[in-house]
């Protein structure tokens, strides 16, 4: 009954950004991709003070957020978890993204304007580019694939990646897959360890620190190069 | 019409003769009709492998120099019936021969024939350009060593620039006991690096060599191992779904990537 009266004083028609679903543990609201954030965030808004009060009742559920392929800023993040934050009830759980963190980082290069280069560079092939450069592809042993900025390869990078070839220290190679012949950053070479222990399968980055080549897993790429 | 398939490397004696003259004989085989064209001039040996060497009258070069028809030009193989071999020139100045030249060959050739077999000499120079020119599809042969690997990769690269896409793989002298010791590249990593069809694998095999010596490819002697791997390879070609001669138990991930690295 009382959501038949809710219905009438409803005064826009519903948009379906925003879907919210009961599950056994707590409630998902599945957020759309290809709209506003606003209209996601207002459509938020009017479902926790019209349609879904009775679904929100209750005490501290818990709540996961399905964002689709949408990525957000920092700041975006900070109002979503203050407008939640209205209804006192709702814990949220988890924010879920369908996108890994190497594709969730690259999303953010490829706006900085990155040379996005799609195939197979192969031995005796060499690509240079001034910008970022990102391979959806394999650089094979004896390819070489270089960059004034970053590298990044969406596949496996067994030849030679120079990052910072002007001279850059600051940047990085990073691989779904990495495997190299040789890694060059500025004007320092490295040779990968020779003991790559097997369980290595994540992906990873190489960056200088004091001098040295490191890697590590992608998910300190944040820790380590804030500004990216 | 038929199809130019040329057999090619990058690097010599991987064993794209020893590929040419037994895929060109599987085919005929299986009652297709076959040409090889042997376009390593200066160091011909098709025809040595072939046992057709003391046959030859006109080779590859007679025919762009106008010296003889291109039919007069085709020798006919001893044992199958619609084999024939177009020789290269062991001597001649090899300034006449250009990719549009030959060409024009193997295009008259696709004519009257199923298949025409190009065997391709070593290298990426002029050798390679020319061998390449009349190909439909290519066939890489590689032997499971990382410099021919390597050098297999190069190729496939140089192919796709010159509108040869996705050629496929042959992996030639397998010895499964290298392999199974991690002393071998496995036969998974090679295509992983390539990224390309693998066609078949070949195992290393005395009979080969055999074979080579007395003029008389090795796929005639339907009891080895090599001669199954040739008739499979051709069989494929052809279109049948044959699945792969069963090697040893394969290695370990872990001895696998440790080679691997350990070659870097
Ligand atoms: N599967 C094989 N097993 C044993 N020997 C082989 C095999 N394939 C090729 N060979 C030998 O390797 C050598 C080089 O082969 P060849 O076909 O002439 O190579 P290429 O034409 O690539 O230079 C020859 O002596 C040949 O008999
Ligand atoms: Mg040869």
């Amino acid at each position: 009954m009382t959501g038949e009266i809710v219905k009438e004083v409803q005064p826009e028609p519903v948009k379906h950004h925003v879907v919210i679903k009961g599950v056994k543990d707590g409630l998902i609201f599945q957020f759309s991709d290809h709209c506003e954030w606003q209209e996601i965030l207002d459509e938020l808004v009017y479902k926790f003070e019209n349609t879904h009060q009775k679904l929100l009742s209750g005490t501290s559920i818990p709540v996961t957020i399905k964002m689709g392929e949408r990525v957000i800023s920092d700041e975006q993040r900070e109002e979503l978890l203050k407008t939640i934050a209205t209804n006192e009830n709702l814990v949220v759980r988890a924010i879920e993204n369908n996108i890994t963190q190497l594709e969730l980082h690259i999303n953010e290069v490829m706006l900085s304007n990155a040379k996005i280069i799609r195939g197979t560079i192969r031995s005796g092939q060499v690509e240079h580019h001034k910008t970022n450069v990102l391979l959806i592809g394999d650089v094979n042993p004896g390819g070489t694939i270089s960059s004034d900025g970053d590298v990044y390869v969406l596949g496996s990078m067994r030849g030679i990646a120079h990052a910072g070839v002007s001279g850059n220290e600051m940047a990085i190679i990073a691989a779904s897959h990495l495997r190299p012949t040789q890694l060059r950053i500025a004007n320092m070479i490295s040779r990968p360890p020779d003991e790559w222990s097997v369980e290595d399968v994540h992906m990873e980055f190489a960056f200088l620190q004091e001098g040295q080549m490191n890697i590590e897993k992608i998910q300190l790429l944040k820790r380590l190069r804030p500004d990216r | 019409m038929g199809e130019a398939i040329v057999i090619t490397s990058g690097k010599g004696g991987v064993g794209k003769t020893t590929t040419s003259a037994n895929i060109g004989t599987a085919l005929a085989i299986q009652g297709k009709k076959v040409v090889m064209v042997d376009t390593d001039i200066g160091l011909r040996n098709l025809d040595v492998v072939m046992g057709l060497e003391n046959r030859i009258i006109y080779n590859l070069v007679d025919v762009i120099e106008g010296k003889c028809r291109l039919n007069q030009a085709l020798i006919k193989d001893k044992r199958c019936e619609e084999l024939y071999l177009l020789a290269a020139a062991q001597t001649k100045d090899k300034d006449d021969v250009t990719p549009d030249r030959i060409k024009l060959i193997i295009d008259e050739l696709k004519l009257t024939h199923d298949f025409v077999i190009i065997d391709c000499p070593a290298g990426i120079e002029q050798g390679f350009r020319n061998a390449i020119s009349g190909a439909d599809r290519a066939i890489v042969v590689t032997t499971p060593e990382t410099a021919a690997v390597r050098d297999a990769d190069r190729i496939v690269g140089l192919l796709e620039k010159q509108n040869i896409p996705s050629p496929s793989l042959i992996v030639n002298r397998i010895r499964p006991h290298l392999i199974k010791n991690g002393d071998m590249l496995d036969i998974d990593e090679i295509c992983n690096i390539l990224g390309i069809d693998l066609l078949g694998i070949v195992p290393d095999d005395d009979n080969v060599i055999k074979a080579a010596n007395s003029g008389e490819p090795a796929v005639l002697n339907v009891k080895t191992r090599s001669a199954i791997a040739y008739r499979n390879i051709a069989r494929r070609i052809l279109g049948d779904n044959v699945p792969l001669l069963s090697l040893e138990e394969k290695p370990t991930f872990g001895k696998r990537v440790k080679k691997f690295l350990g070659l870097g």
